[in-house]
């Protein structure tokens, strides 16, 4: 007798979880789009365009501590050069939004301004199809992908682990980022992509599309976690979960650990390919300093303060470290960088399993 | 590398001509150490055969060349007639129907004990087929025969890392039992059990020979006694003496080496 997968995948996730994935859906796709849109800016009710580009972004956030946590929490891997992926999709959606300016630019020019300014005559190869929406979509998810795969092959089959694959995906990232800080190649250099206009031909700035970008965010980081839980109980994620704690044992059992280490890489780093291609329209602006290595490790510092293995950590995580971030940088912006360092080292401390860990003991003594 | 593996059927082992490991010629050297200095050695079908040796004489470098973790520098090393283990990739030998138990016990332990059988089963290991795996009733069976085999049918659902030392060392030894190997290769498989535990493994080793080939690397000499089998003396990465056990603790130079000069 066979139970089908997605009735073994209801029964294997409690029903709270589902509750609570039904009222976050009602949240971001009714309530809060009501209170942007609806209510009045006087009442006490109206939520501000502030609230919803700022919860917008931090989904984003979350969408890659989870992608991260895939790696790192169920696999073992710690990757310092996720900020890579993440900015490979927002150049990518960026490249389009550039597109979309037409010629509403300062120069009034078929090219983006930076190209006018660099004295290009004609868009370089690589920016064929970028007028399309579509296109854009597909090498936002596809090139993150395809780069984390042919990374990963080499270094996964090389049998490169631990400190040193994390050393050489920080030197990946910081590569990227001289490479695009260049102008010749072709991506706006220092500054990035910038002055965003339109999607689809609508205004990127009008309270509509900011709901349509905080809706989707929100989508995605559910889908997110669907998609994560089902990997997560299926036997592919215990196949992770015994690589992560004995590899050799694993390879002696029959499984091949390249395969299985090399599709949960490729698909965080499609993962968060997306969520970057999300985060550009909303933020108006990327440029290089999104693959720094400093931000890299801000990602694992997400994963880590949520609480490795599980996966709704790594969200609570986002959200914590980058509403205080907003906070600080505000209050006392010489500080953030010291609070960020005094918070990575209490958890490490403190709470080896971070919020998740100590939410569970205070449940388990409850 | 690759899902090759998957192509040698599992019950391909010729063992047409009685034998079911051949090493011949088995040299390794580590940094000029030479760790198996022309080892030759074969194991018979069926056959419970136990190695001894001083620390430093080869016998975990024998494993690691007859499992593919470690290339010889010469010399062949074939499983049956035709599968030459030189060639192939640690999962590949797995798939072929070699299991391994290491020295120190090698167990996944943070899934339950439950599911450290569950990845050992004998089946399709590959990636995408893992993704939409899910256990069979006749799984579930061989699961829970073999946890009783184990005495290990209380502890299912316990994380395996709180078992005992014994427990774990019962535990990877069921994880070789549901791969349904055709040769088993035990490293001190009865290391940190109680006597009783120890007694009660050499019972069930001895009715695993005969259906399945063991190697028990061991030096707890009341066990090998226990077992009864073929002993093999190793030292200095080759063969020193072979035998009953009687004959081998006989040896001059077996004495020798183990007491010194």
């Amino acid at each position: 007798m066979r139970t089908p997968l997605t009735i073994r995948f209801l029964q294997a996730t409690p029903k709270s979880g589902w509750v609570a994935l039904v009222l976050c859906a009602v949240l971001a796709f009714v309530v809060m789009p009501l209170l942007h849109l609806a209510v009045p800016p006087e009442s006490p009710f109206h939520v501000s365009t502030y609230v919803i580009t700022l919860a917008g972004k931090i989904m984003c956030y979350a969408i890659v501590a989870v992608a991260m946590d895939l790696i790192w929490g169920y696999a073992g891997i710690l990757s310092l050069g996720h900020g890579l992926f993440f900015a490979l999709g927002g150049y990518a959606f960026g490249m389009y939004l550039m597109r979309q300016i037409g010629r509403d630019g300062s120069y009034q020019s078929d090219l983006p301004d930076f190209m006018v300014f660099l004295d290009w005559k004609e868009l370089p190869w690589y920016w064929t199809g970028s007028d399309s929406f579509l296109w854009a979509l597909f090498l936002a998810v596809a090139l993150p992908g395809l780069v984390a795969f042919i990374f990963g092959f080499f270094a996964f089959r090389s049998r490169i682990k631990g400190v040193y694959f994390s050393i050489i995906t920080q030197a990946l990232t910081f590569a990227a980022m001289l490479l695009f800080f260049r102008n010749e190649t072709g991506f706006g250099g220092n500054n990035g992509f910038t002055d965003f206009k339109r999607i689809l031909g609508y205004s990127i700035t009008s309270p509509e599309m900011r709901v349509i970008l905080f809706s989707l965010s929100a989508a995605l980081l559910m889908a997110t976690l669907l998609v994560g839980r089902y990997l997560v109980v299926s036997k592919f994620g215990r196949v992770l979960a015994a690589i992560r704690d004995a590899e050799s044992r694993t390879m002696f059992l029959g499984y091949n650990p390249l395969w299985y280490k090399l599709a949960i890489w490729t698909f965080s780093a499609m993962l968060c390919g997306l969520a970057g291609a999300l985060y550009v329209p909303q933020v108006g602006i990327i440029n290089p300093s999104e693959m720094s290595a400093a931000n890299s490790i801000e990602i694992a510092i997400w994963a880590a303060v949520g609480g490795r293995g599980t996966l709704i950590g790594p969200v609570i995580g986002a959200a914590i470290v980058n509403l205080s971030k907003s906070f600080f940088t505000q209050a006392f912006p010489d500080y953030w960088l010291f609070f960020l360092g005094a918070l990575f080292v209490g958890v490490t401390l403190w709470l080896p399993d971070g919020v998740a860990g100590l939410w569970r003991k205070w449940r388990n003594r409850a | 590398m690759s899902d090759a593996a998957h192509l040698l059927v599992h019950d391909a082992v010729d063992i047409s001509h009685g034998v079911i490991l051949y090493l011949e010629g088995i040299s390794v050297s580590f940094d000029g150490f030479k760790a198996l200095n022309d080892l030759n050695l074969t194991i018979d079908a069926g056959e419970l055969r136990c190695i001894i040796g001083p620390n430093g004489a080869g016998k975990t470098t024998m494993m690691d060349v007859i499992t593919g973790k470690t290339r010889p520098d010469e010399g062949r090393c074939f499983f049956g007639q035709t599968i030459d283990l030189t060639t192939l990739r640690e999962a590949e030998i797995a798939h072929a129907g070699i299991g391994r138990k290491f020295q120190k016990p090698t167990i996944f332990e943070n899934l339950s004990v439950f599911e450290n059988l569950e990845l050992a089963l004998k089946m399709d290991k590959r990636a995408r087929t893992s993704l939409f795996a899910w256990l069979m009733d006749d799984q579930r069976d061989k699961i829970s025969d073999t946890l009783k085999q184990i005495r290990l049918d209380h502890e299912a659902e316990r994380p395996a890392g709180l078992l005992s030392h014994g427990q774990k060392q019962w535990l990877e030894i069921g994880m070789l039992l549901v791969q349904d190997p055709k040769l088993l290769l035990l490293d001190e498989p009865v290391a940190g059990m109680t006597d009783d535990e120890t007694a009660r493994t050499g019972e069930l080793f001895k009715s695993l020979a005969g259906k399945h080939s063991l190697v028990v690397v061991e030096h707890d000499m009341a066990f090998i006694e226990q077992l009864g089998g073929k002993v093999t003396v190793l030292h200095e990465g080759a063969v020193l003496a072979e035998g009953d056990l009687a004959t081998v603790q006989n040896d001059e130079r077996v004495i020798e080496v183990y007491l010194g000069r």
